[in-house]
């Protein structure tokens, strides 16, 4: 299969390789996919006092569509926002990376995990400022 | 300036992408010509370009006799005489016609089929095609380690069973299964033994007395042919019947019509009378740079896993999966190695690959296999070279890999509930 350039790139030099500490609060972990279907994705990120996404990283097991897509994804949640992270669509990153279309379940995974990670997050604060109220 | 402006290009492309060509390590899925193969047919393509079913001129004459020659070689490599063989377009028409040309004969009288699940695809599809036309057929299972069990086989037949099509070795994970006993069982049964010998052929010894094996499909391309040309050896005592899957001028004994191509059943031919003089050494060269191979991954690399037999395994295959790394993920990292693999994302129908999964491997390690075949110009240099960028890239996507440090910190993977999607 022929990829493209941008793809192979960020295969070969992955950005934002890594893990932050899970129990953070201000990070937030997001963890898609299986095993058995041959793609997991880890994508944390962690949030500043200003409200937006100082770090990401990410790990993950799968084909090198996988890879590229949520090395892609932590580096566009870099400085959004919450709300602004959460726009970001699948369909940005396959066309960003020229996907194949056998792929696209790629970047598919890869938006859900900045979703995961974001849910993650909100839900960790939800329940601290739960807490803080009783 | 144009040129400057060449030379930094190709420079950058030679750095990154590094065009040059690929180790094979891939010899399952085809393997080169043999350049005395090539050197055998090229006269028969422009010299001696007859007809060989001309009978009455020098041109046919001499095509013929390279045929009959290419057969005898053929036959001589299992064990056969030359009458028994007929030229097919390949082990996938081979195939066929055993299996549907053996039921065409008897339907109606005997309709039953016994394969094994591991088979190629061309046997499983030509027995799924028999269903359709009201043959019942039973896939046994394999065990662990990719054999069948011949219990299993033995219960399995019954009076209306035609025939048991069980493949000589496998194309993924290069085990032998146990032919003498299975031509034992099939003979005292008095079914007809049908052997996939596509990836056997010139690997192992192959004899169709003692194994006594009924029909028998060969590849030309699998054993340093030329593609486009395969046999079937057909046993003439006890004569197997079978119903032609091609009809035309009655050549082949009436099994198989249409114009021999004479080069490339004389390449076929050559390919087979080089195998049968070299198979022994080969063998043991290639035992020794396969064990190399594995000895040195284990060394380098945790949590290796071989699928399939090693003892009952032909001398140039490894299939190895890499837990944590997925397969294609990986061969994106290796792509200096032609290698195949048996991950969902290299095929097709996006499953991983169905013999795998037969042998009860996992799916999550299906995922992480590949398929390493060593062969006839394989060198210690290219295993070295290639036992290096697979350990490289292996370290290199474990680090990247959640599993492998779930792994890492003792998490049961099977413990998570995952989002199957």
């Amino acid at each position: 299969m022929a990829y493209s350039e941008k793809l192979i790139e960020h295969y070969e030099n992955p950005r934002n390789v890594g893990t932050l500490d899970k129990s953070d609060t201000s990070v937030g972990t997001g963890l898609v996919g299986a095993p058995a279907c041959g793609d997991v994705m880890k994508l944390q990120i962690k949030v500043g006092a200003d409200g937006r996404i100082e770090d990401a990283k990410f790990k993950t097991f799968g084909c090198g569509s996988a890879i590229a897509s949520s090395s892609l994804a932590t580096e566009w949640v870099k400085g959004k926002t919450l709300d602004e992270a959460e726009q970001i669509k699948n369909t940005e990153i396959a066309q960003h990376l020229a996907l194949p279309p056998v792929k696209i379940h790629c970047s598919v995974l890869a938006e859900d995990a900045i979703k995961a990670a974001i849910h993650d997050y909100r839900a960790k604060h939800e329940k601290q400022s739960g807490q803080a109220a009783e | 300036m144009s040129t400057m402006q060449e030379i930094k290009v190709g420079e950058k492309v030679a750095g990154k992408n590094k065009p040059k060509t690929p180790i094979y390590l891939d010899y399952q899925a085809t393997t080169p010509c043999d350049p005395r193969v090539v050197q055998a047919m090229l006269p028969y393509f422009t010299e001696h370009f007859g007809n060989p079913h001309s009978r009455n001129h020098a041109y046919g004459w001499e095509a013929e006799q390279a045929v009959e020659r290419a057969r005898a070689q053929i036959a001589s490599l299992i064990g056969a005489d030359e009458k028994e063989i007929i030229f097919t377009s390949g082990a996938t028409e081979s195939n066929n016609l055993a299996l549907k040309g053996v039921a065409h004969f008897f339907k109606g009288k005997k309709n039953h089929i016994i394969t094994a699940v591991t088979e190629h695809k061309c046997v499983l599809d030509s027995c799924r095609h028999l269903e359709l036309e009201g043959f019942e057929v039973t896939y046994l299972p394999v065990q662990q380690n990719g054999l069948i069990d011949l219990q299993q086989l033995k219960a399995a037949i019954r009076p209306d069973t035609v025939i048991v099509s069980i493949m000589a070795v496998n194309n993924e994970i290069g085990v032998i299964q146990p032919l003498a006993e299975i031509g034992k069982i099939c003979r005292a049964a008095k079914v007809y033994f049908h052997t996939d010998a596509a990836q056997a052929a010139g690997k192992i010894p192959l004899d169709v007395e003692a194994m006594n094996i009924d029909l028998l499909s060969i590849s030309g391309h699998k054993l340093y042919g030329p593609k486009g040309v395969g046999a079937l050896y057909v046993r003439r005592k006890p004569r197997v019947r079978l119903e032609a899957l091609i009809h035309g001028g009655g050549q082949e004994r009436g099994m198989r019509s249409g114009t021999l191509p004479t080069p490339l059943c004389v390449g076929l031919g050559e390919a087979c009378a080089i195998a049968e003089r070299e198979m022994g050494a080969e063998a043991e060269r290639l035992k020794a740079l396969r064990d190399r191979f594995y000895n040195k991954i284990r060394e380098q690399l945790p949590e290796v896993y071989l699928n399939g037999d090693l003892e009952h395994r032909i001398p140039g295959n490894l299939n190895l999966s890499f837990a944590y790394v997925e397969g294609e993920g990986l061969m994106m990292g290796i792509k200096d190695l032609a290698v195949s693999s048996g991950s969902a994302c290299t095929s097709a129908s996006l499953e991983p690959s169905y013999v795998l999964r037969a042998l009860g491997v996992e799916e999550e390690l299906a995922h992480t296999s590949l398929r390493i075949g060593l062969g006839r110009f394989t060198t210690e240099q290219d295993v070295d070279y290639a036992v290096e960028h697979i350990v490289q890239s292996v370290k290199r996507l474990r680090e990247m890999s959640p599993l492998w440090e779930m792994a890492q910190e003792g998490i049961d993977l099977k413990s998570i509930q995952w989002a199957e999607h």
